[in-house]
């Protein structure tokens, strides 16, 4: 169950990175090229890939989830772990605004910053670093707080 | 490439994404939110570790074999902004809030949207709406990059 577990995690990882590589995501000049909308006004030019990324991939996920959660079970576990939550609470609130800040200096999110270490770029390293680092800090001051 | 040829690789790579998604639901009966994933390995955490590194080991392999795929031709990474101080700014933000609105670009957005929950739409708002209003401010006032 344990290898298999693993295996079935790097495939999904595998996909995502194939994913994120075709659809030009892995670069941040084609995402601040969707998000400089500013640019639309100045000399026209806007590159919505963006847009068509996010509907690619709903047009699986969101039919593939439907029915995943009416019927059935994951194959190498219990049960499917949907989050439960539904209250538009502060946290989420400020933590979106923080990380759309960040998204929108230097073009990564996430998914992008982890997959572009494939490039050796040294200004990747650094900002991951600085990523894992503000994950970390989250994970002190959640802690100090007492959690919630 | 023609921009249509953009678009039409950006929903290939988006189907691809979405397909990650499912498999990583449908065989583990997980959400594939990077954030969360990388903030539980760099954590540490040892309930579903080893998936959770396979998957990153995966993350950073795709685009590899994306490169293999395409005759050795490495897939661009272009950043327009060099200067460490915002470089590091930038990763802290991601990370702290990423990790402080439990979710980022993948699982409020791919995944939360698809489940229409109402969190994840706020989320996905909220960090859009930021990123518009950063890139306006620094690229069309400030004039980074060009």
């Amino acid at each position: 169950m344990g290898a298999r577990r693993i295996a079935a995690g790097g495939f999904a990882g595998l996909l995502f990175g194939l994913g994120l590589a075709v659809s030009g995501m892995m670069d941040p000049a084609r995402v601040i090229g969707f998000l400089d909308i500013g640019r639309l006004a100045t000399d026209g030019v806007w590159d919505p890939t963006l847009g068509f990324v996010m509907g690619g991939a709903l047009l699986l996920t969101l039919p593939g989830f439907a029915r995943m959660r009416r019927e059935g079970r994951p194959l190498l576990a219990e049960r499917f772990a949907w989050p439960t939550r539904r209250d538009i609470d502060a946290r989420l609130v400020v933590g979106a605004a923080l990380f759309g800040v960040g998204w929108g200096l230097v073009g990564f999110c996430p998914g992008p910053a982890v997959s572009a270490l494939s490039s050796g770029l040294q200004p990747v390293f650094l900002f991951a670093a600085a990523m894992v680092a503000g994950m970390l800090l989250y994970r002190l001051v959640d802690r100090m707080l007492g959690g919630a | 490439m023609t921009p249509f040829d953009d678009w039409i690789a950006g929903a290939i790579g988006g189907g691809l994404i979405g397909l990650a998604s499912l498999v990583l639901m449908g065989l583990l009966g997980r959400i594939a939110g990077i954030s969360g994933v990388v903030g539980s390995v760099v954590e540490g955490a040892r309930e579903g570790f080893g998936w959770r590194a396979a998957f990153v080991a995966g993350l950073i392999l795709g685009p590899l074999l994306y490169a293999v795929i395409r005759g050795g031709e490495a897939v661009p990474v272009r950043l327009d902004v060099e200067s460490w101080p915002i470089l590091i700014a930038g990763g802290l933000l991601v990370g702290f809030g990423t990790r402080l609105g439990s979710g980022c670009t993948s699982g409020h957005g791919v995944c939360g949207l698809a489940r229409l929950s109402p969190r994840s739409l706020a989320a996905v708002a909220v960090f859009f709406a930021m990123a518009l209003v950063t890139v306006f401010v620094t690229r069309q006032m400030l004039g980074w990059g060009g």
